[in-house]
């Protein structure tokens, strides 16, 4: 959207294609932003505002079924027939959270008390109150790090740099609307890495007492009542240990979306080792593809925080502007 | 007597040949243990004996197990050993008809032409010139073909064939002369003499145009003879020791004699029994999927003959079977390298004393075991416990906070005393439980319940145990209109000879789709815990190239039959992966 | 330096020069996955003797690379080889060879 915004108000001719019924992404299902707590609405009307201001042309309900590169003309076909020619494109596809279903052995989807990272912010969302499935008050939450990250076995060995963050801003959350429970982290590290993140670390564990357990669970199994028994080797103690939790929330890793990988096919750009696309250069051209005149911004390339995603998407604007111009500067980028 | 001095390198070569198998077949033989030669001795005067003839036939002169590989392979090796077979028995037949005395020395009917040139005075001079020439010609192909796929395997649907170290490639090419010689030498002499059929005897006037074919002919037996020699002499030290002991290992075999955890005379005959053929190569997913080929059965078992077998070739494998399944010997490849574990691992004492408590152990009529796998897929043992009280079963869940392993992870990697220590453990459970039916969901499991468990109660695997309970119709399957693939477990399958059960569940509740590789040939899915030495990048490759075929007809659910598959396979499936005991659930009335 | 009253307990510090290396230098030229190993714990949580002792993968990992090798014998005889910790690992170590090779280095260097 920030792209959109910024290449209309510099008198370029852009359509906004999205294939939802509104324009936003995950963004939209995002409570509280870390480390700010601010409100993850605030920044879609931030957003929403460029876009009306600018008066960029957006398509929502727009499924791309075809994107190809003719000499230098772009043709992006949508699934009603239409047709959208343009000199440049901007890839801003996104990511999906990794299906928790995939790490059978902690339960999502088997046993009812297990819920991800995503589902808990809806029902912040919604402003729902805390409950189990059998309509109690959790007195005991599990917060589980690196679901589907730095994981061989489900063929991710990268780390999805947020989740660590947002289990600390997420276990905060519950404390103030469930402020009797006992929060857990099971972490194997804890990737405090912006600027404030570790400042709110410190205050999950000083003003709510928040408990962080270096251990990964191997299992999770389910008690007669549905609360979850969690096995977990304590690593900073050196022993076993075990406990049952009322709730236990997975945090989910990023993957490359199911759109990433349809546009990359059909434009042919490369992709990376970890199955996002890949950069011509990861120093100093992140927002540049492997095809000149298409542009990435965002996390269709890397998992990425919110400022980090504004400034990719400005800097892609400035990327696509300088490629159109013709810039002499241009000729540094080599192919 | 006919006799010429160019007889003695055959005649030599014969006699220390013989002596040297007789010397190795007693030796072996004697180190089988006590008991079981008993069994060879019953079996020669019983119906054994003739069965055994009859596979003799089958496999070692007519090679039926490498027709089904590839034809023309097939034919090569046919050609060759019936071929030659053949030639001998014609030759002796037509030997002994042309002679005037009760006793032959055994080189005359290989020397035939030789010594009987004159063809005026043999017995069906045309008959036997035309059938040995037409064998000779046979055979003659079958070199031809021999020598092409050492340069061009491929045209014999043979990706890799086993590289041959220098003593085998000695023997291999004294093998390829002996026939060309002969047939030189048979031409020659007709040349000459005109004794030659269709075959020798128009080479023989070909020749006798411009070459001295009468001092060549000589040179030309020797030649032959010499051939015949050095082969003999290095057949014992080379992979052609194959031929005399694949037949003493046929009859053996059938007489009941199988492979056991020590290398005794059984284990010996049949590590020379291997012909290094190379079959086994292109058949091991190492090689197709791994790109490693210096562990296949042909290599390792050369490396145990030589006493230089080392880590790598012993424990690198998967333990699939699919070696054993395309062998055209039936050597029992995976026993053998069970035995070289053992011989070669350290560190085997073990203490598993910790398990000298048994806890209170509840009564019922069936025993479930789900085993340590299954509790990293838990939807697999949830399903079962719904499966048997929907059927109403007395079950009692032996492991359902955590299994004792079952052993046979430590015996494939060759701890069999540790092994035997945690089946005592388990067996007492089971037996505390007084249950008259142990079920398992897991194949590796199934496996040593039922071959080295000495349980007297029923052992059945959870596919066998659901499709007792449907026929039965103690639970009751609707359709669920899914297209499914079944994925054959290398435990289950090859290991256990489990294939039809799982099969007729499917055939009940879903669509079932064909696989190209199914039931004895089904592909490993690469997770299996016989092979220490593999690195994860490699099982990966294992893994996509079995799922590339199983996805190929896009099925809406890949069903397994073992926890360690579904883990293996759901890393990089398309379609969703599910045991056949999450499906049977799924497809139940209520 | 004044005396303020308590010492280190020489008994508990891991004094690592002189710490007996040998099993890890084995491990590490024969298993080259066991330095990727970042203790985090999965293998000794899902562990099947761990139900009933207090064997742990990551622990006895972790002295050898210390060099405290005083409990790794009797340790390392109580795993069942059953694979949990293999199928369990996030990083891809090779626990079944590397626990065979542990075994190995116990014959070997006679502890």
């Amino acid at each position: 959207m920030e792209t959109a915004t910024y290449l209309t108000s510099m008198n370029y001719d852009v359509t906004l294609i999205e294939k939802e019924k509104e324009l936003g992404g995950h963004l939209l299902n995002w409570e509280k932003l870390f480390p700010t707590m601010s409100y993850g609405k605030d920044v879609v009307s931030f957003l929403d505002k460029g876009i009306e201001m600018a008066k960029v042309k957006v398509e929502v309900n727009a499924e791309i079924t075809d994107a190809k590169k003719h000499g230098d003309i772009f043709t992006v076909t949508l699934s009603d027939g239409r047709k959208f020619e343009s000199d440049a494109i901007v890839v801003c596809t996104g990511y999906d959270l990794f299906d928790a279903r995939k790490k059978e052995e902690y339960g999502y989807g088997i046993y009812d008390n297990v819920i991800t990272s995503a589902e808990l912010e809806a029902i912040f969302l919604k402003g729902d109150e805390i409950k189990t499935t059998h309509g109690k008050t959790p007195k005991k939450i599990g917060f589980v790090h690196c679901v589907g990250s730095r994981d061989e076995k489900v063929g991710n060995a990268y780390c999805s740099k947020v989740c660590c963050v947002t289990a600390v801003k997420q276990s905060i959350e519950i404390k103030e609307k469930v402020p009797d429970a006992d929060v857990y982290c099971f972490y194997m590290d804890l990737r405090m890495f912006g600027m404030h993140f570790e400042a709110l670390y410190k205050q999950a564990q000083e003003k709510w007492a928040v408990n962080f357990i270096r251990g990964r669970l191997s299992e999770a199994c389910e008690n007669m009542d549905g609360s979850i028994l969690v096995k977990v080797e304590d690593t900073l103690a050196g022993k076993p240990l075990k406990m049952n939790v009322d709730l236990l929330v997975l945090m989910v890793g990023l993957i490359p979306s199911a759109g990433t990988k349809k546009i990359g096919n059909m434009l042919g750009l490369n992709f990376g080792v970890n199955g996002f696309l890949k950069n011509q250069e990861q120093h100093c051209l992140t927002t540049v593809s492997n095809i000149p005149g298409v542009f990435f911004a965002g996390t269709c390339v890397s998992p990425r925080t919110i400022n980090n995603v504004f400034v990719d998407a400005r800097a892609a604007a400035l990327m696509t502007a300088s490629y159109l111009n013709n810039y002499e500067i241009e000729k540094r980028i080599v192919f | 007597m006919n006799y010429d001095p160019f007889v003695l390198p055959f005649t030599i070569g014969s006699i220390v040949l013989f002596a040297i198998l007789l010397y190795y077949y007693l030796t072996w033989i004697s180190r089988i243990s006590y008991k079981e030669r008993g069994k060879i001795w019953k079996g020669i005067f019983s119906k054994k004996l003739f069965i055994s003839i009859k596979e003799v036939f089958q496999e070692s002169l007519f090679h039926r197990k490498i027709f089904r590989v590839n034809p023309v392979l097939g034919y090569m090796h046919t050609s060759l050993a019936f071929g030659w077979f053949l030639l001998i028995i014609a030759g002796t037949v037509e030997s002994k008809m042309n002679s005037t005395k009760a006793f032959n020395m055994p080189y005359e009917p290989i020397f035939f032409k030789f010594f009987q040139i004159d063809r005026t005075v043999s017995a069906f001079p045309n008959t036997f010139n035309f059938i040995m020439d037409f064998l000779l010609l046979i055979i003659l192909t079958g070199v031809m073909l021999a020598v092409i796929k050492r340069f061009y395997s491929k045209l014999f649907g043979m990706k890799r064939t086993t590289k041959l170290k220098p003593g085998d490639k000695f023997a291999l090419y004294s093998l390829w002369l002996i026939f060309p010689l002969r047939f030189f030498a048979e031409s020659f002499t007709s040349g000459v003499y005109n004794n030659g059929g269709f075959l020798t005897g128009t080479a023989g006037t070909f020749f006798a145009g411009f070459l001295p074919v009468e001092s060549l002919s000589y040179i030309a037996w020797w030649a032959y003879s010499s051939a015949l020699g050095i082969f003999f002499i290095s057949l014992p030290f080379s992979r052609y020791m194959h031929i005399p002991t694949e037949v003493v290992l046929i009859f053996i075999r059938n007489f009941g004699i199988k492979t056991k955890k020590n290398n005794d005379g059984f284990a010996e005959i049949e590590v020379h029994a291997c012909p290094r053929c190379g079959i086994c190569i292109d058949k091991c997913q190492l090689s197709m999927s791994a790109i490693t080929n210096t562990i296949q059965p042909s290599y390792f078992l050369q490396s145990v003959r030589h006493n230089n077998t080392d880590e790598n070739k012993t424990f690198n494998c998967l333990l699939c079977g699919r070696c054993m399944e395309y062998c055209p010997v039936g050597i029992d490849i995976n026993a053998q390298r069970m035995i070289q574990r053992e011989k070669m691992l350290l560190g085997k004492k073990v203490s598993f004393d910790y398990l000298e408590i048994i806890p209170e152990t509840k009564k019922a009529d069936v025993i479930y075991f789900a085993g340590c796998m299954t509790h990293l897929t838990p939807k697999i043992k949830l399903a079962m416990v719904s499966i048997f009280r929907k059927a109403k079963v007395d079950y009692m869940f032996m492991d359902e906070d955590g299994s004792i392993c079952c052993g046979r992870p430590l015996m494939m990697n060759g701890n069999d005393q540790a092994a035997q220590e945690l089946i005592r453990k388990n067996i007492q459970i089971i037996k505390a439980s007084k249950a008259k039916l142990l079920v398992t969901s897991c194949p590796i499991c199934f496996k040593i319940f039922t071959e080295e468990y000495k349980l007297d109660i029923e052992v059945m695997h959870h596919t066998q145990y659901i499709l007792k309970l449907a026929e039965e119709k103690k639970i009751n399957l609707k359709n669920n209109n899914k297209t499914v693939v079944f994925h054959d477990p290398c435990e289950l399958g090859r290991g256990s000879g489990v294939y039809e059960q799982p099969r007729k569940i499917l055939e009940m509740i879903s669509t079932l789709q064909l696989v190209k590789d199914e039931k004895n040939a089904s592909l490993c899915c690469g997770g299996s815990l016989g092979n220490t030495e593999l690195d994860y990048y490699k099982r990966d490759e294992i893994t996509k190239d079995a799922l590339a075929e199983l996805e190929n007809g896009n099925p809406d659910v890949l069903v397994t039959a073992c926890p360690l598959c579904k883990k293996t396979f759901n890393k990089f499936s398309r379609s969703e992966v599910m045991d056949i005991a999450e499906l049977v659930d799924i497809s139940m009335e209520k | 330096m004044k005396d303020f009253g308590y010492t280190i307990n020489k008994d508990r510090q891991i004094d690592f020069d002189k710490g007996d290396m040998r099993v890890a230098k084995f491990l590490k030229e024969s298993e080259p996955t066991y330095n990727i190993c970042f203790a985090c714990g999965t293998c000794a949580a899902t562990c099947s003797a761990g139900q009933f002792t207090d064997f742990s993968l990551r622990k006895t990992l972790t002295f050898i690379r210390r060099g405290e090798l005083g409990e790794t014998k009797n340790e390392i005889s109580k795993c069942m080889l059953c694979g949990k910790c293999y199928l369990a690992c996030p990083r891809g170590v090779n626990t079944r060879k590397i626990i065979l090779k542990i075994k190995e280095a116990v014959e070997k260097y006679n502890l």
